[in-house]
């Protein structure tokens, strides 16, 4: 059906409630990558039997729904309108599992106690989905949908208000529309925090035969995933965003057209875009005469190729071009000549997702959330050593503390804190000392680090910073993309220098020269990649010298990382004897009789680190 | 095993693109999906009928990590190396699989079953440390579950 009014979009809007409300419970299963791998699909297939065998059909909706963002407490599962949280559902018994929750919730009305959350610290049991800590403090406005409406499902978008930000907008004047967004100030999501307002007036100003509006999912950060989910979960609000801003740049006769970009690695937001495509089209939301205002915009899915140069927008162009995604001086400005030498507009996933948001309930309100220069929310992946794990959306200017240990739930295994690194490869690690530093834009890059795309990777006693400067050092080397001297071969030299470092050849001289590489990278380099290239060394060396300086003068890894520099050994007080990793080591390394302390013959180890792995009793000791 | 290559099916791919060189990235990513690597063959096809020089053709081929000129196993192994990954051990699974296999990184067992690869962030970070066989996502991998994984697929053959 076409929507050609706000009437027909009120229509579809309130033919889905009514139908959503006709039933007693909406059961809602998680379908993003995390949940999935733990067989979510399966569970989904089960309960739809289970809930057919007792004959719940007209009662009961099923519905699979984009992540949740608590990927690691998956499967999860939500009960509407009740808020029952529901997770790890199932990981062993998928059948058992959908049997216990039709009987009990949908059948008898009761929660199931064994899958409830419970708090890793009060070992609490929680019920209601914005109880949990973990929701409690997040505000979700470009993850709105995510885990709540079936992406698959274009009714269930507009049940929630969507595209109605776009027929306002196409009554408003193309510059009012600027204007607007202007006002809520609202920055690039992408990691460079360009203000998106302005980016859209100059793409508007210049002229051209053609516009194009592109929306960057190629999120190469590694440890950042938020557009994954986004697209994955809300295909719809990115389609509406980027309709939205293709109208505000359009001038005159000038078509404009759009392509989403998005990383190879992620198929299953391939898939949920491409149906969301179809579905817009088939409604009159996209293509010709879009709401019958005449305006015309379509956009098509290209998948990169799996180079993390290609996030950086002049590379992600060529790349579109069907040529090496190599990039270009910022000299010439993709607003005037990007794509084909047109004028281009270039956004990220989550910036095009609090578009609609902006729309529907204005400027000011956006930008009374956050911090002065920094409006509205960012979403962050928060990874690494902290107890709970997921996509978290939080107001800018939150204290980093709250994010790692009231959202996160503090560091696993009762570890020390030790450092957050934000920003990816492009990005800087910030220690403890910082842990109350309010999160925005600019406070992040005052302390040497960046915002990044959002990816807030936490770091415990166990992690050694000079490894973790190796690893971004090495992962930017293989994907530097050789053009510019400078990145090329200041990253190799880099590289080279961490080398020595992690395998006690290192000599004093190195920091200096680890100090001038990132110096002249910083001046020299062509894109983002190599400008920012020196950030995870140079924050490393600032704030974790003494690191630096056991590797090079004492030749010891202190955090136990760094495999040349380390032993394994097995500490007989906690060694309970239980041969789990003699049976386990691939070497013959371990020695030991049952119940009896086990020992490691260093000759023989080859530091593969099974043994940590496995054992269940801390014993298993890296120095 | 170098695969036989059906120039009638690269002519289609080619022409589902309309024949423009400005989607030789899609049309690679189609032949890939259809041989798991890009034969030589096919790829003189692209040069001929986009008339364009082979070079440029050769250059995209390497430029992109997801190419692949070399014939690939039947499963895929990618053991993710993300940030978050890494900290919790990823390099230590990848050794594992090194160990158990017998192969380097990007090598493919004698079989032709194995392939193993590394990639730099699979966005299932929450779940670290991550591989994935072929479509399957395997999440919370410790070094000891290796030989198990690589069993399972093994034994799937039979």
């Amino acid at each position: 059906m076409k929507i050609n009014s706000l009437a027909d979009l009120e229509s579809v809007k309130s033919k889905a409630l009514a139908a959503s409300a006709a039933m007693e419970k909406t059961v809602i299963v998680c379908g993003g990558t995390g949940c999935l791998s733990y067989g979510s699909a399966e569970l989904a297939s089960a309960l739809e039997r289970k809930i057919k065998d007792r004959k719940l059909n007209a009662k009961v909706m099923l519905k699979m729904s984009g992540c949740h963002g608590f990927c690691e407490r998956g499967p999860i599962v939500v009960i509407e309108p009740d808020k029952i949280y529901y997770q790890r559902v199932g990981r062993r018994d998928k059948e058992k599992a959908a049997e216990e929750l039709v009987e009990t919730t949908l059948v008898q009305g009761k929660v199931v106690e064994s899958f409830l959350y419970s708090d890793p610290v009060t070992k609490e049991r929680m019920i209601d989905y914005y109880k949990i800590p973990f929701y409690a403090k997040q505000k979700r406005i470009a993850l709105r949908n995510s885990g709540h409406i079936n992406p698959a499902d274009i009714d269930d978008y507009i049940a929630t208000g969507g595209y109605a930000a776009l027929v306002k907008a196409l009554a408003m004047k193309p510059e009012a529309v600027i204007e607007e967004i202007k006002k809520s100030n609202l920055r690039g999501r992408g990691g460079g925090g360009y203000p998106t307002g302005r980016k859209w007036e100059s793409t508007r100003k210049a002229e051209g035969p053609v516009k194009y509006i592109i929306c960057n999912g190629d999120e190469g950060d590694p440890g950042a995933f938020m557009d994954r989910s986004i697209m994955e979960g809300d295909p719809h609000t990115v389609l509406e965003g980027m309709v939205i801003a293709a109208y505000a740049i359009a001038k005159g006769k000038a078509p404009a057209h759009g392509f989403i970009y998005v990383r190879h690695e992620y198929p299953l937001a391939v898939k949920n875009l491409t149906k969301a495509i179809e579905q817009a089209r088939e409604h009159g939301l996209l293509g010709k005469n879009i709401l019958n205002s005449g305006f015309d915009f379509d956009l098509r899915i290209n998948r990169g190729g799996g180079a993390f140069v290609c996030g950086e927008s002049s590379a992600l162009m060529r790349s579109l071009e069907g040529r090496v995604g190599e990039p270009r001086a910022k000299y010439v400005h993709a607003t005037e000549k990007g794509l084909w030498d047109q004028p281009t507009n270039l956004n990220n996933v989550e910036t095009y997702a609090c578009l609609p948001e902006i729309i529907v309930k204005g400027a000011d309100w956006f930008a009374s959330i956050g911090t002065k220069g920094s409006k509205g929310t960012k979403v962050f992946s928060l990874v690494g050593k902290v107890n709970n794990t997921g996509l978290v959306e939080v107001p800018m200017g939150i204290p980093l503390r709250e994010i790692v240990f009231d959202i996160g739930g503090g560091i696993r295994k009762g570890k020390k804190f030790k450092a957050v690194q934000t920003g990816g490869p492009s990005g800087g690690v910030i220690p403890d000392s910082m842990i109350d530093l309010p999160v925005d834009f600019d406070e992040l890059t005052r302390v040497g680090s960046m915002m990044g795309s959002g990816g807030l990777i936490v770091m415990d006693e166990e992690d050694c910073m000079v490894d973790v400067a190796y690893y971004f050092v090495k992962f930017l080397e293989e994907e530097s993309c050789g053009k510019c001297v400078p990145c090329r071969e200041g990253l190799r030299r880099m590289r080279q220098i961490f080398d020595r470092i992690t395998t006690g050849n290192g000599n004093p001289d190195d920091m200096v020269m680890l100090e001038e590489l990132c110096t002249a990278m910083k001046l020299g380099s062509l894109c983002g990649l190599g400008q920012t290239a020196a950030n995870p060394v140079m924050s490393t060396i600032n704030y974790f010298r003494s690191e630096y300086e056991a590797h090079i003068k004492d030749k010891k890894c202190p955090a136990g990382v760094c495999k040349a520099l380390i032993a394994y050994m097995i500490d007989p007080e906690s060694c309970t004897g239980c041969q789990l990793c003699v049976k386990n080591c691939p070497s013959g390394a371990i020695k030991g009789v049952k119940k009896k302390p086990h020992t490691i013959d260093k000759e023989i180890c080859i530091k593969c680190g099974v043994c940590y792995d496995v054992c269940k009793f801390d014993s298993v000791k890296r120095k | 095993m170098q695969a036989k290559v059906n120039l009638k099916l690269v002519d289609e791919v080619i022409k589902s693109w309309g024949a423009d060189p400005a989607f030789l990235i899609p049309m690679m990513q189609d032949i890939q999906a259809q041989y798991n690597y890009l034969p030589r063959p096919a790829l003189n096809r692209l040069q001929e009928k986009l008339n364009i020089p082979l070079t440029r053709v050769s250059e995209v081929a390497t430029f992109y990590k997801t190419f692949s000129l070399k014939p690939k196993g039947k499963y895929i192994i990618q053991v993710c190396t993300g940030t978050a990954c890494h900290l919790r051990g990823a390099p230590r699974i990848a050794d594992s699989f090194m160990r158990e296999l017998g192969i380097e990184v990007n090598g493919t067992t004698k079989n032709g079953l194995f392939t193993l690869s590394t990639v730099n962030c699979l966005g299932a970070c929450a779940l670290a440390p991550v591989v994935k066989v072929n479509e399957d996502v395997h999440g919370q991998v410790s070094s000891d579950k290796v030989k198990k994984i690589i069993e399972a697929y093994a034994a799937r053959k039979k």
